[in-house]
């Protein structure tokens, strides 16, 4: 057991530190600039000049081949690469919906033409793509979907509205899924598209989040014309489609980096007078360290058993699926018991320790909980796909999508 | 990245697996716990065919020479079996302690029939319903001999050598000691202690002028029971994470087979919600476990924190696997008649065995704060 590269890894290593060294700057301890950099109106410029230069040096996707302009690697390799890049201070964030779950989906479904005139673009951070999935009316249950997609011509015309779409007020593609046929069971009459987010008809509406920023938009789509064309997958596929962008955005989703920790409630603790003394010295504050410090440590040695899956070639095992259920709340939670120790001034989100970066964990923590799956989903997918437990109960589930509750 | 047991290690672990299978099922369990006997004797015999307690001895000492991950897959194994053996007493604990701080006399006198089987080793620190600390401590040793009440002492009936937490004069930490004691000599009297786990029999023994020799040097004691403790975290992690699998997968399948209100109850999401909550707790505990493994191999620094870790993660999952799954089964998991009993009563034990998860927790975040100082 250990933790050490093999000659081919650490020769990797080396290279991505020695191109890492010339191309960013490494980050400073100051935990200020981290609320700084999240409010920097520049950051989306300043993320797709970083991103072009990641993708000219091969290493904006390195799993993926050549001719798509990854660097044909491994996954190892991908891993090692975002090791070294968390090191730097490099603008991240605004292209793992695309090159995570958009693109991945189109170059399982569609033919050379689309691909040699989408991926580059969006490999080099000059074309943005968001998710279009969750509406107002179906979220966990996406296959519920209501946004229309109807036959006209050679092509369609969508009508519909979208909800929760992250960053698609700058994005320029969307894949956005569809009912093409109410007449059948819901997850029979769906279809996929990709769209053009500049197409006439189409209006993002940034949502003001409970945080305050506006990171997700409300999408609606007026007599928007697509082209066949732009099709993914087969009319009436689109569930199937839908499932493999699900399942890399599970791959994708991780604990979101930058984030205050057990090593900063720790040192809070120290800075911080309770009633009876540092916190520090208090032993219901020392056993929520204790606990969360478990957590921290669990998910990051269960990452390092997945990765030796990875460096071994092996299909990694189920126990990358418990990360989210564990990150999300105990974000939630760390935030919460810090602003707790702060006293009635753990409600101030500036002149406080950690510059409000606690307070801003314990506001994302309620997002990160829903995102991407909520726990409740995420328990039930263990439970079925992990523990071999039955699906819950679906009483819509042979039901024509336009006959659902008439009953 | 190399973050896991080797084939050989592996092999080993399925053999374990199946010999327990085979040899060591819920019923023989049930036997030990109904019963008269310490521990069950032929499951004993079998390991020591199999060079189990000999694992971590060296070859010069009748052992076979490999080390402790080969512990932590055996570990793993009796946990899963909640099997009703003395080896966490005798191999994590007390062939531990002989080897690291033994004269050679005394390795020579002990770690040969500890490797097979023929001695039975026990850690006898508690005198009671307290933590053992210098204050507590009254178990005394003077001009070789023992005198004193230890209570309970684990496999303490079936043992025959014992490493005791003694004051041995002095003040503070410095007043205790570890002695070792053969049992077999006079001035030893055991009865047998009720305890909520039956299937791994607890003691009372009264020393009465027992002959005893220092281990590992006087007024020691404290500084050597933490290592022991940290290197013995590990394996009994291994050994709850065992046991929490088999917990979970016999919630499971309960869950598929009872039915409630016209479908089975595993349909319903207040028990996939809880199962797969027990999943995760137990993912969180391997993890933390093999980190533990990884350094109590190498000897790491980062062995104090990685075992402290390991302990609480995997305490928190055999406790938490263990009660949800009598809640799983209904009134049925209440009974003496239902093998839920089992790891129900070996959470509670085990998670007291070197300390509780409240003491574990607090070693951590001292060790974290001291390595944050650094
Ligand atoms: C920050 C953020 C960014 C997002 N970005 C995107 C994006 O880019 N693109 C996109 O398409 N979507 C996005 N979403 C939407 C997200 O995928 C959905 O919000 C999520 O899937 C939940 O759906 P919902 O909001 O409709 O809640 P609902 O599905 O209505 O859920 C409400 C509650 O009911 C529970 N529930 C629902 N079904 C079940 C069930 N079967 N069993 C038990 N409990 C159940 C849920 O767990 C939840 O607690 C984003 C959401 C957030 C918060």
């Amino acid at each position: 057991m250990d933790f050490n590269d093999t000659p081919e890894e650490a020769a990797f290593r080396q290279q991505v530190r020695t191109w890492l060294d010339a191309n960013a700057t490494r980050k400073s301890d100051d935990k200020t600039s981290i609320r700084a950099r999240v409010d920097d109106p520049e950051l989306l410029k300043k993320a797709k000049v970083w991103q072009d230069k990641k993708a000219q040096a091969g290493y904006a996707r390195i799993t993926w081949p050549k001719e798509y302009g990854g660097l044909g690697g491994t996954p190892i390799q991908q891993v090692i690469y975002s090791q070294e890049e968390a090191n730097y201070l490099v603008p991240l964030g605004f292209f793992d919906i695309g090159l995570g779950m958009c693109i991945p989906t189109l170059m399982a479904y569609c033919g050379p033409e689309v691909l040699g005139r989408y991926v580059k673009p969006a490999l080099h951070g000059e074309e943005v793509w968001c998710q279009l999935f969750s509406e107002p009316a179906a979220g966990s249950d996406v296959a519920g979907i209501r946004t229309r997609a109807e036959r006209d011509g050679d092509g369609w015309v969508i009508n519909g509205q979208k909800v929760w779409t992250s960053g698609a007020h700058y994005s320029d593609y969307g894949i956005i899924i569809t009912r093409t046929d109410p007449g059948v069971p819901k997850h029979q009459g769906l279809t996929m598209f990709y769209i053009d987010m500049k197409s006439p008809g189409v209006e993002a509406r940034p949502i003001k989040q409970i945080s305050g920023a506006a990171n997700f938009n409300e999408v609606f789509f007026t007599n928007v014309r697509v082209p066949d064309s732009q099709r993914v997958g087969e009319v009436g596929q689109g569930w199937k489609v839908a499932l493999t962008t699900l399942m890399n955005e599970r791959l994708a989703v991780g604990t979101p980096a930058g984030g205050v920790d057990v090593d900063e409630l720790l040192e809070l603790a120290r800075d911080t007078e309770l009633e009876d003394g540092p916190a520090i010295r208090n032993a219901s504050v020392r056993g929520k360290i204790a606990e969360w410090y478990v957590q921290s440590q669990g998910l990051k040695y269960t990452k390092f058993r997945t990765l030796t899956s990875l460096s071994k070639g092996q299909q990694p095992g189920p126990e990358s699926s418990i990360a989210k259920i564990v990150a999300a709340p105990k974000m939630q939670d760390l935030g919460a018991f810090a602003m707790e120790l702060m006293g009635q001034a753990g409600i101030m989100t500036r002149d406080v320790p950690g510059a409000g970066a606690f307070q801003q964990q314990w506001m994302f923590g309620a997002g990160f909980r829903i995102a991407g799956g909520t726990d409740e989903i995420l328990r039930n997918i263990v439970a079925e796909r992990v523990l071999g437990l039955p699906q819950d109960i679906r009483v819509d589930k042979d039901v024509a999508f336009n006959e659902l509750g008439k009953k | 990245m190399n973050f896991d047991f080797s084939d050989d290690q592996k092999m080993l672990k399925e053999q374990v697996r199946k010999f327990l299978a085979d040899k060591c099922p819920m019923k023989v369990v049930r036997r030990v716990l109904d019963g008269d006997e310490t521990h069950a004797a032929e499951v004993w015999a079998g390991m020591a065919e199999l060079g189990l307690m000999g694992t971590a001895i060296p070859e010069a000492y009748g052992g076979t020479g490999l080390g402790p991950l080969e512990l932590c897959v055996i570990a793993e194994e009796l946990g899963r079996a909640c099997a009703p053996v003395p080896f966490s007493s005798s191999v994590y604990l007390v062939t531990e302690a002989i080897k690291r701080w033994g004269s050679e006399a005394q390795k020579k006198a002990w770690l040969p029939r500890l490797a097979d089987g023929s001695a039975i080793g026990t850690l006898a620190t508690s005198e009671g319903p307290q933590a053992p600390t210098p204050k507590s401590v009254r178990v005394s040793f003077a001009d070789g001999k023992l005198n004193g009440i230890k209570v309970p002492v684990a496999d303490g009936e079936a043992a025959t050598v014992a490493v005791v937490l003694v004051n041995s004069g002095g003040t503070g930490a410095r007043s205790l000691s570890l002695a070792l004691v053969d049992l077999t000599n006079g001035g030893v009297a055991r009865t047998r202690v009720a305890t909520v786990d039956p299937a791994r029999k607890h003691a009372q023994i009264t020393f009465s002028d027992a002959k005893a020799e220092l281990l590992g040097g006087k007024g020691k004691g404290v500084q050597l029971l933490n290592e022991l403790y940290d290197g013995a975290a590990v394996l009994f992690a291994f050994e709850q994470i065992g046991g929490a699998e088999a917990a979970m997968w016999m919630g499971r399948d309960y869950a598929l087979q009872r039915q409630a209100f016209g479908r089975v109850i595993g349909s319903y999401q207040a028990i996939k919600h809880k199962l797969a909550d027990v999943y995760v707790k137990t993912e969180l505990a391997r993890s933390n476990a093999y980190y533990g493994a990884m350094m109590y191999a190498e000897g790491g620094a980062d062995l104090p924190i990685a075992a402290a870790a390991a302990r609480v993660a995997a305490t928190d999952a055999y406790d938490f696997a263990a009660q949800e799954n009598i809640q799983t089964h209904g009134g049925i998991g209440f009974t003496w008649e239902a093998d839920t009993q089992f790891h129900y009563r070996r959470s509670r034990l085990l998670a007291l065995a070197i300390g509780g998860p409240t003491a574990w927790k607090e070693k951590l975040v001292t060790r974290l704060e001291r390595k944050n100082a650094a």
